[in-house]
C-alpha cells in the first residue's frame, strides 16, 4: 500500500481531472446553471443538468482550476457560502423534478475568509447537511481528489459515497493536523498516516461504499480509463437507488450516517452531577 | 486560573473574590467578560434545582484510529472533566417546562466533537422527538476531534440529520452559543437552531481567526467573529448577557408550549 502522503500528493496533482472533466465525460447535453439567487455565483462550485446515459440528472461539484490563473479565479476549489447555497438550490430543483443528484468532491476545504464568515459559511454547510439528509431523490457522491473537511461534506451527504483510489477524505489537512498537534507542518507525512485518509482506510472504517480504481500511476495518466470506471460505478448505484421509494431512500440515508462513529458503553460510570 | 479565594479575569486580569464572582454568574464586573462554565454550573444556572436527569452518560470514547497520544488525552480529560465526554445530555425543567438538554464541556479536549459527542447529541434529539420535548443546547466547541479523523467529520452529518428528526415532530431546537463555538460544531447542529441565542462577547465562527489571517494575509477587523458581529450580519437571533439567559429561555419555551393552529405534518420526518 502507498504511503499516505504519496496519495495526498496524487489527490492534489495539478493534472488530475477536475469536476468539469468528469462532467464532460459523464454527462451529455450538459447545461451549466449559475448562482445562488442570494448573493453571487461561486466559481468554486459548478453544477447543472444533463443526461447520464439516458437519465436526466443534476450534477455538481467543487471546481479547481486547470492552471494557476483559473485556480485563483476559482479559489482553488474552496467554496464560499454562496457555493453551498447554489449547490442546495440545484439539489432542491432536482428534487422538485425527480432527478437524481451526482456530486463530485474535490476541495481543500471551505474558503476561510472574512466575507465567507460574514455571509455564514457555517450556516450554509449546516443547512446543506440538514437538507441533503432529507432530500427525496437519490444522491450519489464521488470524492475525486481532495475531500477536505466540512467543505467536502457540505455536498457529501449521499446514499452512496465512493472514492477514487488515489483520493483522500479527511477532517483536517495533514499539514494543519501536524501544525496543531506537533507545531510542525513538516510532520505532515506522519499526520497523513495517523488520520487514515486514503480510500482504503475509509472503506475499512465503513465510511464509504466503494473504491473506484485508477489504473497505473493514477487518474492524471489515464483519465479515460478512470472515467469509464466512474461511469460504471455511478450507473450501478443509480440502478439500485432509482427503484426505491422516497421514504425508504431517506430512511436508509439517515441510518447510513447515523451508525457512523466508534464508542463503548461503560456502566461503571459514577454519576458526577 | 482558580485559586482558593480569588479568581483572575482572563481578559482584564482583575482579581475577584470567588464568592462575588460566583454571585455575578462568573462574569467580570469590570470588563463584562463571560468566563467559561462547566456543565454542572450551567445546569445550576439554567435549570430548576434538582430537575436534571442524566441520559447516555455511559457512552465513552474509543481510539478508533490508534491516533498518537489520543488515549492519554482521553484519560486525562476523563479524570479531570465533569463527565466522561465533552457533552452532558439529559432532561431537566427550565421554568416549569420539561426540556431535553445538552451542555458542552470546554474542559474536555476543548469540547471537540468526536463520535461520542455526535452520538449523544443525535440520541438526545431522537429522544426529544419521540417524547415531544423541546431541546435546549448550551454549545461551545473547538471544532471536530481530529484524533478521530473522518469519523469525527461524519458526526456533523449525523447531528444535522437528527435535528431534522426533531423538526419532523415539530419540536424546537433552541441553541445557546457560548465562547468559543467554532469549526464542525458550528457548521452542523449549532447553526440549525430555530432560535439562536449567543452569550455576550462569545467567539463564534467556522474557520479559526488565525487560519483566515494566514489565507488572506491581512488583519481581521475589530470584533470579527464575536456574537455581536454575527448578530449584525444576520446569523443570530439574540445576544444576551448571562444574567438574562434563563429568563430569555423561559419566555421562548413558553411561546413554543401551545399551538393555536394545528401544524401539518411533513412527509419527510
Ligand atoms: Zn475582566
Amino acid at each position: 500500500m502507498k504511503p499516505a502522503i504519496d496519495v495526498v500528493r496524487l489527490a492534489r496533482h495539478p493534472k488530475r481531472p477536475t469536476s468539469r472533466d468528469f462532467i464532460e465525460y459523464l454527462v451529455r447535453d450538459f447545461v451549466e446553471l449559475h448562482g445562488d439567487r442570494r448573493f453571487a455565483d461561486d466559481p468554486a462550485i459548478i453544477g447543472g443538468i444533463g443526461f447520464f446515459d439516458s437519465i436526466p440528472v443534476t450534477i455538481l461539484g467543487h471546481q479547481k482550476g486547470r492552471n494557476v490563473k483559473e485556480n485563483i479565479r476559482r479559489h482553488f476549489g474552496m467554496a464560499h457560502p454562496e457555493g453551498y447555497r447554489k449547490a442546495l438550490r440545484l439539489m432542491k430543483q432536482a428534487e422538485r423534478f425527480g432527478r437524481p443528484v451526482i456530486t463530485l468532491i474535490d476541495t481543500p476545504g471551505a474558503y476561510p475568509g472574512i466575507g465567507a464568515e460574514e455571509r455564514g459559511q457555517a450556516e450554509a454547510i449546516a443547512t446543506n447537511l440538514y437538507e441533503m439528509s432529507g432530500l427525496r431523490v437519490p444522491i450519489v457522491a464521488l470524492v475525486t481528489g481532495e475531500g477536505g473537511s466540512g467543505g467536502a461534506l457540505g455536498i457529501g451527504v449521499a446514499d452512496r459515497v465512493y472514492m477514487l483510489a488515489n483520493a483522500i477524505y479527511s477532517v483536517i489537512s495533514p499539514e494543519g493536523c501536524a501544525s496543531i498537534l506537533w507545531k510542525d507542518a513538516g510532520k505532515a507525512p506522519a499526520a497523513a498516516e495517523a488520520l487514515r485518509l486514503r480510500a482504503v482506510d475509509l472503506k475499512e472504517l465503513g465510511v464509504i461504499d466503494g473504491i473506484v480504481a485508477e489504473p497505473g500511476e493514477g487518474a492524471h495518466e489515464h483519465p479515460g480509463e478512470t472515467m469509464s470506471h466512474v461511469r460504471k460505478a455511478i450507473a450501478a448505484a443509480l440502478q439500485e437507488l432509482l427503484v426505491l421509494d422516497a421514504e425508504t431512500l431517506v430512511q436508509r440515508r439517515y441510518d447510513k450516517f447515523r451508525r457512523l462513529g466508534a464508542f463503548t458503553l461503560d456502566d461503571g460510570f459514577s454519576e458526577l452531577i | 486560573m482558580l485559586t482558593r479565594l480569588f479568581v483572575q479575569c482572563p481578559q482584564c486580569q482583575t482579581t475577584h473574590f470567588i464568592s462575588f464572582f460566583k454571585s455575578a454568574d462568573y462574569v467580570c464586573s469590570r470588563c463584562g467578560h463571560h468566563s467559561r462554565l462547566d456543565p454542572p454550573r450551567w445546569i445550576k444556572q439554567l435549570c430548576n434545582r434538582g430537575t436534571f436527569r442524566s441520559l447516555f452518560a455511559n457512552l465513552k470514547s474509543l481510539d478508533p484510529l490508534g491516533f498518537p497520544q489520543y488515549r492519554e488525552k482521553l484519560d486525562v480529560a476523563e479524570r479531570t472533566a465533569s463527565g466522561w465526554e465533552a457533552v452532558v445530555t439529559g432532561t431537566a425543567e427550565i421554568g416549569d417546562m420539561p426540556v431535553a438538554l445538552a451542555v458542552m464541556d470546554p474542559g474536555f479536549i476543548m469540547a471537540s466533537m468526536g463520535s461520542v459527542v455526535g452520538e449523544k447529541i443525535a440520541r438526545l434529539l431522537e429522544y426529544a422527538a419521540d417524547r415531544g420535548l423541546p431541546v435546549v443546547m448550551v454549545i461551545c466547541s473547538g471544532g471536530a476531534r481530529m484524533q478521530e479523523g473522518i469519523l469525527s467529520l461524519m458526526q456533523m452529518a449525523k447531528t444535522a440529520a437528527a435535528v431534522r428528526r426533531l423538526h419532523g415532530k415539530r419540536q424546537p431546537l433552541i441553541t445557546v452559543l457560548t465562547d468559543p463555538t467554532t469549526g464542525g460544531v458550528t457548521a452542523s447542529f449549532a447553526m440549525l437552531g430555530d432560535v439562536s441565542i449567543a452569550e455576550t462577547g462569545a467567539l463564534i465562527g467556522f474557520a479559526g481567526p488565525r487560519v483566515i489571517q494566514q489565507t488572506i494575509g491581512q488583519k481581521l477587523p475589530p470584533g470579527f467573529q464575536t456574537a455581536e458581529f454575527l448578530l449584525e450580519k444576520g446569523m443570530l437571533d439574540i445576544v444576551v448577557p448571562r444574567k438574562n439567559l434563563r429568563a430569555t429561555l423561559v419566555t421562548i419555551l413558553k411561546i413554543h408550549r401551545t399551538r393555536p393552529y394545528p401544524v401539518r405534518r411533513r412527509g419527510d420526518e
